[in-house]
């Protein structure tokens, strides 16, 4: 699913966010990717989100190179990643069933199907109920998860999250956290970068950490030599 | 092939459900765009007002200028040749000369005024009748009055003027023409003026509705980042704020549509009473509906022109970091 083959980052001024990672998250499996704030965790995200190109080395996301990806075929690229951000940045001018069809309307799906999918993944979530609610509306979990729900609608096969639990208190973090690994038991490949090492700790998953750009702990298999 | 196995997966909409998607989209921007404009009562009065009466100018010097070049038509319509005969000519000739020139290709019809009907018309209407009486003879010539088809040009008409002033008969030939050529210059002038004027508003209705939608995007940086992280293409973002511009135009045109028709209605006590005082008939033109119609579309299209400059200088720089 994800390969970073000796991946570097350095954004202007000379400042190296990663150095030389290599990584695999194969089909269908859960990692934590941890590491103090400006450790790279954000960077190696923004890589396999098609924000930020590597400097140097290999980055693939379902083989395909994200460094000569053209501009035009990135938000296709996008649609196979459902991406959770720790302010959840929901639209506040619509409501919640408008919010997580979001992705559905982009795609281009029918409407009998936008309306069908949604409540599933709002089901999905615990939030069926409050789907003509106002996102202001919602408590911060309930916003948190009304964001995956909107990451989740349209089954991509790999769900990227940015700090999903950092605004939240542990309970609500640990719901949070165990909607990721009931998504990764149906299939789909899930990377969370979290620094709520307790909670880690607890779910048993394989762990990377970055340590000033570097990767310092990787319990995922090394990489599989392949041609490219 | 890892692609197709993944759509097999996902299940992903069909081609003819995505072409029905796809308008349904447009649809719902156009429906979602109209939306956003009643959510922001004042910025929309405020910019289709500024659209409105920038619009209304240009239109209501067209008008002007329609309305003067309908008057000057009938003007011109009324071109009438006046011909003096010489005193020699008998009533018998000149009626002769009449009858040939009425026959005439390019003459309309023709009016011939005896000596004597002259005189008798004179003496009553000049108020001279007694001095007239004094007169050992009459000093008036047989006239031939030639009104030229309808539609000839000047050149025609100076041509048809020369022909008429040759005959041995015509003392005189007379065409006052001269103010209406300088009328149909200043005209011409106006003409110009008012195109540049309408070239110049419709440049400030770009910027204004620019301007509008530029502001637009500004407040919606933070949506637009996030539909694009989502997966959304540069088009579909697009699509609402071009939407936005279109309404902007179609309702700016609407209001300078309003704008004229009411000041016509402010216009139209005075001008009656005018009518009255003159004896005469002078129908105000406005709008006609194709009028109507080419104003909306310029508008509306001024409107998606505006936005998409907008759109295609600010969007594009937009990009998640």
């Amino acid at each position: 699913m994800i390969e970073f083959k000796n991946v570097s980052k350095r954004f202007e001024g000379g400042f190296d966010a990663l150095r030389n990672v290599n990584m695999q998250l194969g089909e269908g499996e859960m990692a934590f990717l941890t590491g103090h704030s400006g450790a790279g965790k954000s960077t190696l995200l923004k890589i396999i989100s098609l924000i930020e190109k590597p400097t140097r080395g290999q980055a693939l996301l379902n083989r395909i190179n994200l460094k000569t990806v053209s501009k035009r075929r990135v938000p296709y690229i996008r649609r196979n990643i459902g991406i959770i951000f720790q302010d959840h940045q929901l639209l506040f001018d619509r409501t919640v069933f408008d919010n997580v069809a979001l992705p559905l309307i982009i795609q281009g799906y029918r409407h009998q199907e936008i309306a069908k999918r949604t409540r599933a993944a709002l089901d999905k979530v615990g939030l069926l109920h409050k789907d003509k609610a106002m996102p202001i509306t919602l408590s911060g979990g309930e916003q948190q998860r009304v964001g995956i729900a909107r990451a989740v609608v349209h089954k991509p096969m790999l769900l990227l999250a940015d700090e999903p639990t950092g605004n939240l208190d542990p309970a609500l973090s640990r719901e949070i956290m165990q909607i990721f690994v009931d998504f990764h038991q149906v299939g789909v490949s899930v990377l969370v970068a979290s620094h709520d090492l307790d909670l880690i700790d607890e779910l048993k998953k394989p762990v990377l950490t970055l340590n000033g750009g570097e990767m310092t702990h990787n319990d995922l298999q090394p990489i599989t030599a392949y041609e490219s | 092939m890892v692609m197709a196995t993944n759509k097999k997966r996902r299940n992903r909409p069909e081609i003819s459900n995505k072409l029905a998607a796809y308008f349904l989209h447009h649809l719902q921007s156009l429906v979602f765009s109209l939306g956003k404009i009643y959510k922001a009562p004042t910025t929309t009065i405020m910019t289709v007002a500024v659209i409105g009466i920038t619009l209304s100018l240009p239109c209501g010097f067209y008008l002007f200028l329609k309305n003067i070049e309908t008057m000057s038509g009938d003007l011109s319509s009324s071109t009438q040749i006046t011909l003096y005969l010489d005193l020699k000519t008998s009533e018998k000739s000149a009626r002769k000369l009449n009858n040939t020139l009425a026959s005439k290709v390019m003459v309309q019809n023709t009016e011939f005024i005896s000596r004597d009907s002259a005189l008798q018309t004179f003496r009553q209407s000049s108020g001279f009748g007694e001095s007239i009486n004094t007169l050992l003879s009459n000093p008036l010539p047989h006239t031939i009055v030639v009104i030229p088809k309808n539609n000839s040009d000047k050149f025609e008409i100076k041509n048809l003027l020369n022909s008429l002033q040759s005959l041995p008969e015509v003392k005189i030939a007379k065409l006052d023409t001269e103010w209406l050529e300088r009328l149909f210059t200043i005209l011409e002038i106006a003409k110009r003026a008012v195109g540049i004027i309408t070239l110049l508003f419709a440049f400030a209705v770009l910027l204004i509705i620019g301007n509008t939608i530029r502001l637009d995007i500004q407040n919606r940086y933070q949506e637009i980042i996030v539909t694009k992280l989502i997966g959304a293409t540069n088009a579909f973002i697009r699509r609402p704020f071009l939407y936005g511009g279109l309404w902007y135009g179609l309702f700016g045109g609407i209001v300078s549509w309003i704008i004229i028709e009411l000041s016509y209605i402010a216009i139209s006590g005075p001008l009656n009473r005018l009518n009255l005082l003159y004896q005469a008939k002078l129908d105000i033109v406005t709008f006609s509906f194709q009028d109507f119609i080419i104003l909306i579309a310029s508008s509306t299209l001024l409107g998606l022109i505006g936005s998409w400059i907008a759109v295609a200088k600010h969007l594009n720089q937009i990009e998640p970091t």
